[in-house]
């Protein structure tokens, strides 16, 4: 059963690797969008990369 | 963050610095390996960033695997065994010998100590693990003293800062730097993300912000410590934070939680678990976020740093020494948005657990 | 996981809860809370100095406001006086020509009759010497006329002579 467990993980990372990456270029597309608005789009960026992140640790931590 | 002249100065000088001890560091070791083959070497590497980043009981800078010599200070070892033993860790001689206090004998095994006879010998079970007695360890290692020594550091600094506004209304000396990271913690932090009641927590989001940032900063340092990137202090602080939040929790908070408002009863049937799950998962990613990032950033920073005397060639041990720049560089900015992270969870948290406001027609 | 468990700490995570829980009372007490208090001050302090300045260049307006007024006004009267100053002095000139004007006509009435009455005197004066002289005249001429008869009588026929023509 080891290498069900590493390809999960290395799908984890996966998807949150596109998770994180969505989140980054949105809020690029919305900073080009609105750049008066850069502080609380990187703030919103951040707590939702950071809370994906978390998933992901805990996913591969417990995998 | 505004960037200054003055913080840029600081921050090149400091990754100078450290860059440049780091290397020095690795060298030692590695140079004693030069005829040895290069596996060898490999797991010469390995066992160094494994000792980097793991805590210990003497503080080394150093060691001369050659002569076998460390150059550092030993700690106090403090064990709780049936009575209080406390005795230098000169007597483990770096782990190679049994040190004896009281009546008891003592071994350390992969960084853990262990009750042993006076000969030192350590029983395995079928998989490797020793089954010998482990006793409370309260010691003062490496990790606690660089804990002391940040704390100290911040209360100098902050008290400094305090005493400053007694002349004026404008900080001088290192308080110019700190005042307006404080002012963000408060003004971008606390204030959007807790609410009116965010002066409660300020003192927390202070310390943990400045706590783990200047641990951070020092796991970077040729000191050569791993504070932040150690699973007991990570844990430790998020406990805090989970505490915090619980303790602060008011009515409405933990009507999200189990009652939720707004859902058809046998969707709140299922939500229930999933939130309560969600108060302990919070705090755990918290957890793991800070120790894996900066675990890994070592990690990475040191193995590279270790390419460049195990490649030997102009051109790889350049690229890499260039890699480990570029990387110092990411660690720094790393140091402060874990803290930032940290911090911005914590107020996210405390601001869910102190909100006032009718859920009804929010969802 | 394991690894993690494994590499847990119980005396590190001791050390850390107390001395964290520490340093953050005493930072408390001795940094965060005269640090917070002094900025809050400072931006009070701030805002208020603000307040004032906006005040007083609202009281500045109000002032150059008034001043304004007040020139406007005293220039209003000035150009009002200067006005009256000038019609007045038209109207002291109209006047005083008016005046000559009928003083002088009446001067000139004055000294016709004067010189009608002086042409009077004198003219009834000369009369007066022209009857006498006539008189005299007359007197003389009859006094030799009407030495002799003859003569008397002529005239008295020549005077009647007249008054038939008459």
């Amino acid at each position: 059963m080891e290498v069900p467990t590493i390809v999960g993980a290395g799908l984890i990372v996966i998807g949150v690797g596109i998770g994180i990456g969505r989140i980054g270029g949105s809020a690029m597309d919305a900073i080009a969008r609105q750049p008066e608005a850069t502080g609380k789009i990187q703030t919103a960026m951040l707590i939702a990369a950071a809370l994906i992140e978390g998933i992901g640790f805990a996913a591969l931590f417990v995998g | 963050m505004r960037i200054t002249p003055f913080t840029k100065a600081f921050f090149i000088g400091f990754l100078s610095i450290s860059g440049i001890f780091f290397a020095q560091e690795v060298e030692h070791n590695i140079d004693a390996a030069h005829d040895s083959s290069k596996d060898a070497k490999k797991k010469e590497i390995k066992a160094d960033i494994d000792h980097h980043i793991q805590d210990s009981y003497s503080f080394t800078f150093f060691s001369d695997s050659e002569t076998g010599k460390h150059y550092g200070f030993s700690l106090p070892v403090i064990l709780w065994d049936d009575g209080l033993h406390i005795f230098s860790s000169s007597k483990f001689h770096h782990g190679e010998t049994v040190a004896e206090s009281n009546g008891n004998y003592y071994k350390i095994y992969h960084n853990k100590v262990y009750k042993t006879d006076a000969k030192g010998t350590i029983s395995y079970d079928e998989e490797h693990h020793p089954t010998n007695a482990k006793p409370l360890d309260f010691s003062i290692t490496k990790n606690v003293v660089m804990m002391f020594v940040t704390g100290l550091l911040m209360f100098l600094l902050f008290a400094g800062l305090a005493k400053s506004f007694k002349k004026g209304p404008i900080a001088t000396g290192a308080g110019r730097f700190f005042e307006p990271i404080v002012l963000y913690i408060r003004d971008d932090i606390a204030k959007p993300n807790i609410g009116p009641k965010y002066k409660k927590f300020m003192p927390y989001l202070l310390t943990v912000f400045f706590f783990i940032w200047f641990l951070n900063l020092f796991g970077l340092t040729p000191l050569g410590v791993n504070v932040t990137g150690n699973i007991a202090v990570t844990f430790a602080l998020a406990l805090i934070t989970f505490v915090i939040t619980q303790f602060s929790g008011n009515k409405n908070y933990w009507k999200h939680i189990f009652w939720m408002p707004g859902v058809p009863v046998p969707m709140k049937f299922i939500l229930a678990p999933i939130e309560l799950l969600g108060v302990f998962i919070k705090p755990f990613a918290l957890m793991i976020r800070l120790y894996a990032n900066i675990m890994a950033g070592h990690v990475v920073l040191m193995s590279i740093i270790a390419l460049v005397f195990l490649v030997q060639n102009w051109i790889g041990s350049g690229l890499s020494l260039v890699l480990a720049f570029f990387l110092s560089i990411i660690e720094l900015l790393v140091a402060a948005l874990q803290a930032y992270i940290f911090t911005l969870l914590s107020a996210l948290y405390f601001g869910f657990a102190v909100e006032e406001h009718d859920h009804e027609e929010a969802h | 996981m394991e690894k993690l468990i494994n590499d847990f700490s119980f005396g590190l995570f001791f050390w850390q809860i107390l001395l964290f829980v520490l340093l953050m009372l005493l930072l408390r007490k001795y940094a965060w809370k005269p640090i917070l208090q002094a900025v809050n001050e400072r931006e009070e302090g701030i805002k208020n100095a603000l307040a004032a300045a906006e005040e007083a260049k609202k009281e500045m307006q109000n002032v150059t406001a008034d001043s304004e007024k007040l020139l406007k006004e005293a220039r209003a009267e000035r150009e009002e006086m200067l006005k009256e100053a000038r019609e007045l002095k038209e109207k002291i000139i109209a006047d005083s020509k008016e005046q000559a004007k009928i003083e002088g006509d009446k001067m000139i009435k004055q000294a016709q009759a004067t010189i009608e009455s002086e042409k009077k005197a004198a003219v009834a004066d000369i009369k007066n010497q022209v009857a006498n002289l006539s008189v005299e005249i007359a007197e003389k001429v009859i006094k030799e006329q009407l030495g002799n008869k003859d003569k008397q009588l002529k005239l008295v026929e020549d005077m009647l002579g007249d008054i038939k023509l008459n």
